[in-house]
């Protein structure tokens, strides 16, 4: 195996060797390996015109390591400074819906900012990010923000998971003091950049969660102390999130394939996510110096019925009302992907123009095959000058997909004083058990009662291996619960934990306290068996001495799932009736217990009949006299 | 408080009460019953209007155009439903999958405690198909639901025909941010509990259902679809639900408004409204319409499949379609677009319905009086308990005047003998145990000794034993205590009434109509009471306001008032199935109206029918 390896790297840096020398344009595909998709091999093959069924691999079977394939393939060329690459990838649904994904890559070959130096030299990278990372000393930071939900039933995975919408995770350096005097003001700023309401981060809703956040880039750090999470469902995404975040590519919205991001056609979707990834990576293969990734994404999906108004017919200029023209001047590479995987013979969906360059990769587990639109060459865009690529549906809409990895979360119960979560993790896959990891966090006001936490699993108790959970503290941090749970294959696992609904003072409820109270979604992490390994049968694709044990490493994938946030009731105090309370109150205090205090403290005593007055002026003179009083 | 710290003036004041206590209390009674029936007329009531500011004043305009296609669409569900001679369950599944829905089916199956003979089920095994459409750019959270029940037989396919042909004219809208639910639901009220139950996970009458796979967060309305004819005359909508709740008014008054705005017929009650307020047939009218709803309030039954979404806190209507000889007729685009524009009014909505009223009364659908008017009404034949058991009080003990009423029980029974007095207590009580629980449970010992169906002996057995009350306390409370005394009497005489007005006043607040019409008829029998009053006359009069017979006269009214006058033989059989009706509410929904009664009203009117007999 090992050896088979070997042999297989050899050839693969050969051809991106030769491959390097031929055309500039090929040169910067071999960075683009490391994006969402594991091991992207470029494929030309020399047809011309549409016909599909002469394509032709030029390597099949060829299958790298993630990680060797990401740091081999930046040491084939002496780096530049900065580099900047952008790609769109086009993946029609089943559902007849169609999911675009931009992803923008910018490298900053700078390994200063760790040490706090001040960097006053920008070229690609955005210097208001540049400047926030230096002054907080922010090792990774991830941000999303999403509109909507991500229906893994009729969409399948994403590319890149975000919750609905802001979320917020910051791994700082471990030179940091105080980190969450830094997280606040961090949190502070990032809220000025986007345009978001992410002040409302504090400390009721930040958790550090112990196991489900581990840093995505380079170092080792496992010290969740320097590590921050927080979300805030509520918040609403529009086009005054979308302008700065586009304000940070090197090109804006002007040329290349951001000038697809028009805000009407964005928010005219079924889900729109947007999110900023900051990472560092290496700068070479020996991995001497840092560099720091920021990555850009934006996924939207379109709706078939709502935006397609019905017809299975997509276009660039159907979902974007734009085309393209041209690349961004700055990009290393643009490229437009369009996943093709189960359209081989063209039976699903017609595509034009039709493409020569075919690529394949393995993505979520999955082997998947894209046609590749390279927008720095000029013959991509045709005689038009510009590229309208249009999707013809031919075949029927599919059922819902049957997810390996799919969660759901609820509350159950009425009435106003306790209820329960309830989380259902479905592991669809036939004979093969995995393990998640859960991640709760749950408002204080919603008082978890620990105890009753029952984890369940084909009817049988599921023992968590392994539980972290941090209690709440009222108006001071949220509960966290993290839990690693083992699914059996084909099962339904349910976790359950009562809570209790908090009666909260009448200045902390919000200005519309009868919409309810939202709580964030739960965090699933997986290693989830994939789907290369899970075909037993597949025999006319490999050779068969390669296809006996399963593959090792696309046996697994990581993938990350969030549940729908719940919105939750509390008892309410009726607000709109403060004059009524006052009134009734004020009545009640003044005669029920004004007349009751007057009942209890009053002596009684027999009154001595009072004197006419002329006995008492009889008695003045008595006195005087000195004999005794008349009564 | 002087005037109680004071001797003299607090010894004036008993006085007072107590010598013009008969006066006070009938003047008290004659005001309620007054103050009752003027809620009808219309200067004393409020008009309505809407109070939540994200439906009242936001533009909606109603563009739904494919009534044609719903009608089609409804044949087709008929000619699926008589094929499958059921729910069509495939059918509809694949209808609302090709509409874009996210479909899923529940299965559920119910063992009724005894045969429904008005329905003719025993066990009930269904299926409810429901799509939901989820909203573009929404998480989840908040819903909407539209139901329609699959009803046997040639009745309600227009409903499921319009709901699909809504679900597919709003899956191609952009403008929602709820998600909505378009549900049918098999056996009527049993799928509806079942689907509810599931979806919020609760399991409170024994239900058996498969678990929910979709949800779509918290409901926050919901509108029930009843529509049996191509064309239409009037609409009518029904809102008492189980126990008497009643949906926020706003979405009365949301119907209201786009009844109007389109110029639909509406009705509440099935009872147009009139202009002619100040003539009698006018005010007739408004009475009537007020009575049926409080006497459909008082039975507590959820009178559409809304009524079981009440107890989630989700508002809900059910808005049926009725075809009269009116030749003014509505098409079902118009119906599609009220509901077209109701549906957008309640997305709009940011907060859950709680700006308008929850407990309120309507004489007509433009007009409502509030609980701050109708409560004086019971609160005036409260009063006459509290007033009765004043004076008691005061007689009881003349020598030592009573500080605060209502304390120190136990030591002032002490003197005639606790036992004498706990004993009809207790033995009323039990007899109501055995009110709740015998009917169902000896229905099968019943039905082998006597020649009579399950349903038959568990309301025979009811009316036995409801009967067999009369003589057991009154017999067994001369075995145990011998001669009662005159303070005894007077001591449970005390009790009862207390008991009773602590009773009423809960019962009212919750379900007003229930308490006022229980505190109309036992009011004056425990008011009246005492063993030395002509016995056989008025233990007639006792007998006859009972809660069983206040149930006969009810359903006579309610016979009179939808103009379907029955006779006396006619009357008695519905009677019997009103009992079977409201024992299976309890049993299958969780209506509480049979154990209040059996449990505390007929022991209550028991220990006053001992009282008559005390010897």
């Amino acid at each position: 195996m090992a050896a088979r390896r070997c042999v297989l790297f050899l050839l693969y840096s050969l051809l991106f060797s030769v491959a390097e020398y031929r055309s500039s344009c090929e040169k910067s595909s071999d960075n683009t390996g490391e994006e969402q998709s594991d091991a992207i091999r470029e494929v030309k093959s020399d047809i011309s015109g549409n016909n599909q069924d002469e394509r032709q691999w030029l390597s099949t079977g060829v299958e790298m390591d993630k990680s060797v394939e990401a740091k081999d393939s930046e040491s084939f060329r002496p780096a530049p400074k900065d580099q900047f690459q952008e790609e769109l990838i086009i993946k029609p649904l089943q559902s007849g819906d169609i999911y675009a994904s931009f992803q923008f890559r910018t490298l900053w070959d700078t390994d200063d900012l760790q040490e706090g130096n001040k960097v006053s030299h920008y070229r690609l990278f955005p210097k208001s990010l540049g400047q926030v990372l230096s002054k907080f000393s922010v090792r990774e930071l991830h941000i999303s923000f999403t509109q909507g939900f991500w229906r893994t039933m009729q969409w399948g995975q994403p590319f890149i998971p975000s919750p609905p919408g802001a979320e917020l995770w910051v791994w700082f350096h471990d030179t940091v003091a105080d980190v969450d005097e830094n997280w606040k003001e961090l949190t502070n700023v990032l809220s000025g950049i986007f345009c978001a309401s992410l002040n409302f981060i504090d400390t009721t809703n930040t958790v550090q969660p112990s196991a489900s956040f581990k840093p995505l880039g380079l170092g080792n750090a496992t010290d969740h102390r320097f590590l921050r999470y927080a979300t805030l469902p509520r918040e609403i995404v529009c086009t005054e999130n979308l302008t700065p975040w586009k304000k940070l590519l090197p090109c804006g919205s002007k040329a290349g394939l951001a000038v697809l991001m028009k805000s009407e056609k964005l928010f005219h979707s079924s889900f729109h996510s947007q999110a900023v990834h900051i990472r560092p990576v290496c700068q070479d293969e020996q991995c001497e110096r840092p560099a720091l990734e920021l990555r850009q994404t934006l996924n939207v999906v379109f709706d078939l019925y709502t935006s397609g108004q019905g017809k299975k017919e997509w276009s660039l200029f159907k979902m974007f009302s734009r085309t393209l023209t041209e690349a961004c001047p700055l990009a290393s590479s643009s490229k437009v992907y369009v996943d093709i995987t189960d359209n081989p013979e063209g039976e699903l969906f017609e595509l034009s123009p039709a493409t020569p360059v075919l690529s394949q990769a393995v993505v979520l587990g999955d082997r998947r095959t894209y046609s590749v639109y390279d927008l720095t060459k000029a013959d991509t865009f045709g005689q038009l000058r510009s590229l309208n690529l249009l999707l013809r549906w031919k075949g029927d809409n599919g059922d819902m997909l049957r997810a390996l990895l799919h969660v759901e979360r609820y509350v159950a119960g009425f009435g106003l004083q306790t209820g329960e979560i309830h989380t259902l993790v479905y592991n669809n896959h036939p004979f093969r058990a995995f393990p998640v990891l859960l991640l709760d966090s749950v408002p204080w006001y919603l008082r978890l009662y620990i105890h009753t936490l029952k984890v369940t699993s084909k009817s049988r108790d599921n023992k968590p291996s392994y539980i972290h959970y941090q209690p709440s503290k009222d108006r001071q941090r949220p509960h966290l619960l993290e839990m690693l749970i083992q699914l059996p294959p084909h099962s339904v696992t349910e976790v359950t934990v009562q809570f209790e609904r908090a009666l909260l003072k009448w200045t902390e409820y919000p200005p519309d306290p009868n919409h309810g109270f939202y709580v964030g979604s739960s965090v699933i992490s997986a290693l989830v068996p994939s789907m290369v390994a899970m075909d037993t049968n597949v025999t006319q694709e490999h050779p068969l001495f390669s296809s006996f044990f399963p593959v090792k490493e696309e046996s697994n994938y990581f993938m990350r799932v969030y549940t729908e946030p719940l919105l939750v009731n509390l008892p309410t105090p009726d607000f709109s009736m403060p004059y009524n309370v006052i009134c009734l109150t004020c009545t009640v205090v003044a005669v029920g217990y004004g007349s009751f205090y007057n009942l209890l403290t009053r002596t009684f005593q027999v009154d001595e009949p009072s004197l006419p007055l002329a006995k008492r002026l009889a008695n003045l003179i008595r006195r005087i006299r000195g004999v005794p009083m008349l009564t | 408080m002087g005037l109680l710290s004071d001797p003299n003036r607090r010894r004036a004041l008993t006085n007072l009460l107590t010598r013009l206590n008969t006066p006070i209390c009938i003047v008290c009674y004659l005001a309620a019953i007054i103050w009752f029936m003027g809620l009808a007329f219309e200067p004393f009531t409020l008009r309505t209007y809407m109070s939540e500011n994200a439906m009242g004043s936001t533009m909606v305009e109603e563009r739904f155009p494919s009534g044609e296609r719903a009608l089609s669409t409804a044949k087709e569900f008929d000619a699926h439903k008589r094929k499958a001679g059921g729910m069509p369950v495939e059918w509809l599944v694949k209808t609302m999958q090709a509409r874009g829905l996210e479909v899923f089916t529940q299965s559920f199956s119910r063992t009724l405690p005894f045969p429904d003979e008005n329905k003719e089920r025993y066990m009930v095994r269904g299926t409810n198909v429901y799509g939901i459409l989820r909203a573009p750019r929404a998480p989840r959270t908040e819903a909407l639901v539209i139901s329609a029940p699959c009803s046997p037989g040639n009745v309600n396919n227009q409903a499921v025909g319009l709901l699909l042909t809504l679900a597919q004219y709003f899956r191609n809208q952009v403008y929602w941010a709820k998600d909505i639910i378009f549900l049918v639901n098999e056996h009527d009220l049993i799928g509806m509990q079942a689907w509810l139950e599931g979806y919020h996970h609760t399991n409170i009458t024994g239900m058996e259902y498969s678990p929910l796979q979709g949800r779509a967060g918290s409901i926050q309305a919901a509108l029930s679809l009843e529509l049996s004819s191509d064309v239409i005359t009037s609409l009518d909508l029904i809102l008492e639900g189980l126990n008497g709740q009643l949906p926020n008014l706003d979405l009365a008054n949301l119907f209201y408004a786009f009844c109007q705005k389109l110029g639909v017929l509406c009705t509440i009650q099935g009872k147009l409204q009139r202009n002619d307020w100040d003539t009698t047939e006018g005010y007739t009218h408004a009475a009537q319409t007020m009575m049926l709803m409080v006497l459909k309030q008082a039975s507590g039954r959820a009178w559409g499949d809304h009524g079981l979404f009440l107890r989630y806190h989700i508002e809900a209507a059910s808005i049926q379609g009725i075809n009269s000889f009116r030749h003014y007729k509505t098409d079902v685009t118009t119906i599609g677009r009220l509901l077209e524009g109701m549906i957008r009014k309640l997305n709009n909505l940011l907060e859950r319905l709680h700006q308008s009223y929850f407990f309120y009364l309507l004489p007509s659908l433009s007009r409502f009086v509030s609980i701050g008017y109708y409560m004086p009404a019971f609160g005036l034949l409260a009063v006459i308990l509290l007033l009765r058991a004043l004076d008691l009080w005061v007689h009881l003990d003349t020598p030592v005047l009573a500080e605060v009423d209502g304390v120190s029980e136990a030591e002032q029974s002490s003197s005639p003998g606790l036992l004498s007095v706990l004993t009809p207590v207790v033995i009323s009580h039990v007899t109501g145990v055995a009110l709740y629980l015998l009917p169902v449970q000896l229905q099968e010992m019943a039905v082998e000794h006597f020649p009579v169906s399950e349903t038959e002996a568990v309301v025979l057995t009811a009316i036995a034993i409801y009967t067999a009350g009369l003589a057991l306390p009154h017999n067994a409370q001369r075995l145990l205590s011998g001669e009662g005394t005159e303070q005894g009497w007077r001591v449970l005489k005390l009790t009862s009434l207390l008991y009773l007005a602590v009773l009423l006043g809960c019962t009212a607040l919750i379900n007003f109509s229930l308490g006022f019409i229980l505190a109309i008829t036992l009011v004056p029998i425990a008011a009246c009471i005492t063993p030395h009053i002509p016995r056989a006359l008025s233990a007639l009069a006792v007998v006859l306001l009972s809660p069983g017979f206040v149930i006969l006269y009810c359903v006579f009214i309610y016979q009179e008032l939808i103009e379907s006058p029955v006779s006396i033989r006619e009357g008695w059989m519905l009677y019997l199935s009103v009992i079977s009706q409201g024992i299976l509410d309890h049993f299958l929904y969780g209506s509480l109206v049979y154990p209040l009664l059996a449990l505390f009203i007929y022991p209550c009117w028991l220990m006053f029918w001992n009282i008559l007999f005390w010897k």
